[in-house]
């Protein structure tokens, strides 16, 4: 600086800038110490959150793994007597059953719920307003009212306990989830690429097949594994409308067994040895969820990374 | 996030006038997952002086200058090697919080980005309020200040509590600029600020630029030589190397840069035969 420069009144910039410096450093440590209490609060919740839902897995894998074998998730179960107390079986028609139920339920809820959201996203007429609120309602409905459905209305006319009713429920149970995690994907596609389809003379068909569906497809995909997740782990329906079998049954118009079936009725049983069984039931069911909601990570994730 | 430092002797072809310097780069090179962006660049900005940096897209010209105010910290994978010296402190050695070095060192992004659910008023004082600053009277002299200092308060003065993002682009824009400069920061620095921008708003935030030099040093992205000609004191070349990483290829002032550029990349470049 030259002395001219410093016979210049001060420039106010300089009080101001330095008011303001000298503010932000006095407050840095008491913004800091905030923001580490912030933090510290969230940490406070996440254990105590973590608490009750460790102590449940703790027990599950615990108790679960006790009661798990080879011939446990494979065999077909039987019942114990009094004088053969041990004689539990396996749970490997159950497995199948649950299998089968969520996936034909899926095959049948997903293509409707992923079309409905793609319309629930797009239209905006009033139909499309009153579907919305529908489906939002219906993603909050209690699932015993949809096995009291599927009783009333697949049991009772064919007069048969059936896998087919348990899909009916489960179908109608997952097809508002994946509408509603559908849409959100859908409307997060930015509107500047579907114009940029239309200006380069696409129709719009050509659009939401080329550029809507892939964009939103890593969402999509992952609200349809979590609702398959959540579909297969449904007790209330399922324990209502698909009856029991002891047999391996592929038939979804008979009678089926079904993992949240066998964990309720085991857990409530007379036999100390079902209700440990009960454990190795559900943790088998626990895994099959953990393993669709790992993919459903998975695959959003690794689409993501290859559209960079 | 990493840092690295390299001591290397450091030769640069700087402007003749000597003059009060603001920041200093030093053999500063930036990677994204071992992939070099930004090679080995040194040069001086002058304190209340224009720095402009140009070059061909990819010569990593946005990468240098979000390294300025270290926001490359928030992107995984990315290393900064060498030193930025702010005055004596080393902004990414010294204990200096990145919340304060960020208040010293302002930006304005490519695109307006006034906060949605603000209005006017509070995007202006954003800054201020989240350096700890309330005072009420302190936050609306800072508001009628930097909008007048960004040529917006008079078409705003009636409207202070509407949304920002209610404002014309070009007005956007100069509301993030009046947003950055409430903090007073030292540096303010620029990525294409007009280039989402009409000739009026253009114009008019370059005039800007003319006007904030006496309170604020600039360092400025442009793709637009003639804005780089018209406002900048001092001009970076970069480009890109064998291997795609930018490298500086020559700093000078503006006027040399333009007239009479040492190194036949630069006049191949300002005479528009590649980039
Ligand atoms: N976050 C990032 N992750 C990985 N690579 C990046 C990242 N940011 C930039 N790059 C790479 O660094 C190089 C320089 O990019 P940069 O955005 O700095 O160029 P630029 O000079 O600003 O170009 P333009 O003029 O087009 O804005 C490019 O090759 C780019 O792919
Ligand atoms: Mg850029």
């Amino acid at each position: 600086m030259t002395d001219l420069l410093t016979q210049l009144p001060p420039d106010p910039i300089y009080d101001r800038r330095k008011q303001i410096q000298e503010r932000a450093a006095k407050t840095i440590g008491r913004r800091t110490l905030i923001s580490r209490a912030y933090i510290s609060m969230l940490m406070g919740c996440f254990i105590i959150a973590l608490i009750p839902l460790g102590s449940v897995i703790y027990a599950l894998i615990n108790k679960g793994i006790a009661a798990i074998s080879w011939t446990f998730l494979t065999a077909l179960p039987s019942q114990p007597n009094l004088m053969q107390q041990d004689a539990i079986g396996g749970i490997g028609n159950a497995i199948l059953g649950t299998i089968i139920i969520d996936l034909l339920a899926g095959l049948v809820a997903v293509p409707i719920g992923v079309l409905l959201g793609l319309y629930l996203a797009e239209a905006t007429s009033r139909v499309a307003d009153f579907l919305r609120a529908i489906t939002e309602i219906m993603t909050g409905i209690p699932s015993i009212l949809l096995g009291v459905f599927a009783y009333e209305y697949v049991v009772v006319p064919t007069k048969q306990f059936s896998g087919l009713a348990g899909i009916v429920a489960l179908g109608v149970l997952m097809v508002p989830v994946i509408a509603k995690a559908s849409e959100i994907s859908f409307r997060g596609v930015p509107s500047t690429l579907r114009e940029a389809g239309l200006a380069l003379g696409a129709r719009d068909s050509k659009i939401a097949k080329s550029i809507t569906l892939p964009v939103a497809a890593p969402g999509v995909i992952t609200g349809v594994l979590l609702s398959l997740a959540r579909a297969m782990g449904e007790t209330a329906p399922i324990l209502l409308v698909v009856g029991a079998s002891g047999a391996w049954n592929f038939n979804p118009l008979k009678p089926i067994s079904a993992l949240p079936l066998l964990t309720y009725n085991y857990s409530g049983s007379q036999y100390p040895s079902q209700r440990a069984a009960a454990w190795g039931v559900a943790l088998a069911l626990v895994t099959m969820i953990l393993i669709l909601s790992l993919t459903a990570r998975i695959v959003s994730a690794r689409m993501r990374r290859e559209k960079r | 996030m990493e840092v690295v430092t390299t001591k290397t002797e450091v030769t640069t072809n700087m402007p003749t006038t000597k003059n009060e310097i603001a920041m200093q780069l030093k053999d500063v090179s930036v990677a994204f997952s071992g992939r070099t962006a930004v090679r080995d660049v040194t040069f001086d900005v002058e304190e209340k002086k224009v720095t402009s940096l140009i070059g061909p897209s990819g010569s990593g010209k946005t990468t240098l200058l979000r390294s300025l105010n270290r926001l490359h910290d928030l992107t995984k994978g990315a290393v900064v090697e060498g030193q930025i010296l702010l005055g004596d402190t080393d902004i990414y050695n010294d204990k200096l919080p990145t919340t304060l070095l960020r208040s010293r060192i302002g930006m304005v992004f490519q695109r307006p980005n006034p906060f949605p659910t603000m209005s006017i008023y509070d995007n202006v004082v954003s800054g201020l309020r989240f350096n700890g600053i309330k005072k009420k009277a302190l936050l609306d002299e800072a508001v009628e200040s930097s909008l007048i200092a960004a040529a917006l308060w008079d078409s705003v003065k009636g409207r202070l509590k509407n949304g920002g993002t209610t404002l014309s682009g070009g007005e956007q824009q100069r509301l993030c600029i009046a947003r950055a400069l409430a903090v007073e920061p030292e540096i303010l620095l620029m990525d294409e600020p007009t280039s989402s921008l009409d000739p009026i708003s253009t114009k008019a935030i370059e005039d800007l630029m003319g006007e904030l030099k006496n309170r604020v040093t600039i360092v400025i992205v442009t793709h637009n030589m003639q804005q780089a000609a018209r406002v900048s004191d001092n001009c970076a070349f970069l480009l890109m190397g064998d291997d795609r990483a930018g490298e500086l290829i020559e700093f000078a002032e503006t006027k040399k840069i333009f007239n009479n550029p040492s190194d036949p990349r630069t006049l191949d470049y300002i005479q528009g035969r590649f980039g």
